[in-house]
């Protein structure tokens, strides 16, 4: 049931978008969602798209995946959807039925508001999927350096965020054997009204709290005793190293940047 | 309530690239008042199997069936199983709760909706059982106990639901030696009121110990059945498979290639020390 989270998670592989260094990654998503809100009209989307996919299909990740990352805010794009196409004014109507006016330019606009989202989703999930949360980090540790001047703990918030996501499946894991220990014992999670359900709760947070501090303890524990020591002078096992295909990628992300640039002046 | 599994398969993560079969084809039958032992190596799929027993997991495919209800079949009452077959995951001590020790044994009874006076007696016996004072421990935290302590209330916890099958995912891993005796001599008098017992463990001595029946899994797959004496016969096969023998078993092979007159099956430390005097012992020849 836990695992069928799919929002957030890496997809090992060896493509060619899973070998670029994950900082030109961060920067170029970046780009792309700027992107997104910059297009305007179908040639546009058409470049994005064209640009999405070519992505996609480099890095080997089946669509299905992709578009099940789609499947948990559905509802959103949806419901933007409907909400646009019923509140949007224009001079050309298609259907007017009482207080429900529907125009060109709502259809138009709910469809490119629907767009926008489920562009900004896959984008941003292909490269979840693609890069590891540990690259992750680390590249945004070293994109906020600069932060450093500023005496802003750059490391240690790297740090606290590699763990975090580092104990997210151990969590889970752990709930789920929580949620099924209480279950043999009796509990019953899924029925019930709203206080019941929450009072269910009870005997899967208390375990799943005492054992999350445990667990951290012994870390912590584990991690001075292997004297780790702060960020300042520590060396990487893998250092980052830009190569010709992210060299590449920043020349494709620019052109399809020109493009809707273009075509948004024109 | 006889237990009987037929071509159990389990896939994790089924259509995904993480999909990782636990277990292919296995096929077993337990006995009513049986001790069924499960060994294997770790990963071997012996939780996954053991999940699928009171319906935590449903197969991918094959059919569990426990007393006649078909676990597989969507439309079966799984809590109707689940009060009837008793689960002790591994370090069951993490899953305890309750502000007090009274009270986190009496979830599982009060889940089964006894009344007050029932879930009480059952309380006390569940303590007697795995030998905690009750009136010392009935008003603490859990959380205060010690390790083996707080073992003993988790199980407690189960037992006091009265399964008819109670199953035991490593009992004793993690604790002292004492520990570890309590905990086997528990499971013991359990077992000698009549019930069914299945026990995972990494330990071949506990299993030899208590275990009338012996399935041994390797890779998701049923590798031997038989009785103690039968699968420790077979000391090179469970080698292969990264399990071992008992070390009175060990022992007796190693005198005996060595032209001792020791029996090769022997698998209890009573076997030994009996085989022992006759070879070696007053009237023996070995001396």
């Amino acid at each position: 049931m836990l695992k069928d989270i799919t929002l957030g998670q890496f997809y090992p592989g060896d493509s060619l978008v899973h070998r670029l260094d994950p900082r030109v990654k961060l920067v170029l998503m970046v780009v792309y969602i700027a992107m997104v809100f910059l297009v305007e009209g179908f040639l546009g989307y058409l470049f994005l798209a064209a640009f999405l996919a070519v992505s996609a299909f480099l890095s080997r990740i089946r669509i299905k995946f992709l578009l099940r990352s789609i499947r948990p805010v559905l509802f959103i794009v949806v419901f933007t959807f409907v909400l646009n196409i019923l509140f949007t004014r224009g001079d050309h109507p298609i259907l007017e039925w009482g207080v429900l006016h529907i125009t060109w330019e709502g259809v138009r606009f709910a469809v490119f508001m629907s767009l926008r989202l489920v562009f900004l989703l896959a984008g941003t999930s292909l490269l979840t999927l693609t890069t590891s949360p540990i690259a992750l980090t680390d590249a945004l540790e070293r994109l906020l350096k600069p932060l450093n001047a500023l005496h802003f703990p750059v490391h240690e918030m790297a740090m606290m965020m590699t763990i975090a996501l580092r104990f997210i499946p151990t969590l889970l894991e752990e709930t789920d054997k929580i949620m099924k220990a209480q279950t043999a014992r009796g509990a019953d999670f899924d029925t019930g009204n709203l206080l019941q359900r929450a009072k269910a709760m009870v005997p899967l947070l208390v375990p799943l709290f005492v054992g999350a501090f445990r667990r951290a303890d012994e870390l912590a524990m584990a991690m001075e005793a292997r004297c780790y020591h702060g960020g300042r002078h520590r060396t990487r096992m893998k250092v980052l190293r830009v190569s010709r295909a992210d060299g590449w990628a920043c020349g494709a992300t620019a052109a399809t940047l020109l493009l809707i640039l273009l075509e948004r002046l024109l | 309530m006889p237990v009987e599994v037929r071509d159990l398969t389990h896939t994790y993560n089924e259509d995904s690239p993480f999909a990782a079969a636990a277990l292919r084809d296995v096929s077993f039958a337990i006995e009513d008042g049986e001790f069924l032992g499960v060994i294997g190596h770790t990963g071997s799929g012996k939780s996954t199997l053991i999940q699928h027993l009171n319906g935590l997991i449903r197969p991918t495919s094959g059919t569990v069936i426990v007393n006649g209800l078909d676990l597989s079949d969507k439309s079966t009452d799984l809590r109707r199983v689940r009060r009837r077959v008793g689960l002790v995951f591994q370090y069951p001590e993490y899953q305890l709760f309750e502000e007090t020790v009274q009270k986190d044994i009496a979830f599982g009874p009060r889940n089964l909706g006894l009344d007050g006076d029932e879930v009480q007696r059952r309380v006390e016996e569940a303590c007697a059982l795995v030998e905690l004072p009750f009136a010392a421990v009935r008003d603490k935290s859990p959380f205060e106990l010690s390790g083996g302590q707080k073992r003993r209330v988790a199980i407690a916890g189960v037992l006091a639901m009265e399964p008819e099958v109670l199953i035991l995912d490593e009992p004793t891993a993690g604790l002292d030696p004492a520990g570890r005796d309590a905990i086997l001599a528990l499971i013991r008098r359990w077992h000698e009121g009549g019930r069914t017992i299945v026990m995972v463990s990494h330990s071949m001595e506990d299993v030899a110990r208590l275990a009338d029946r012996i399935l041994v899994l390797d890779h998701g797959k049923k590798a031997m059945e038989g009785t103690p004496r039968e699968v420790f016969a077979d000391a090179g096969r469970l080698q292969e498979m990264g399990l071992d023998v008992p070390a009175a078993t060990r022992l007796a092979r190693e005198l005996s290639d060595r032209g001792f007159d020791v029996p090769r099956d022997l698998y209890t430390l009573e076997e030994l020390e009996e085989a022992l005097l006759r070879a070696f012992g007053e009237g023996g020849s070995a001396c």
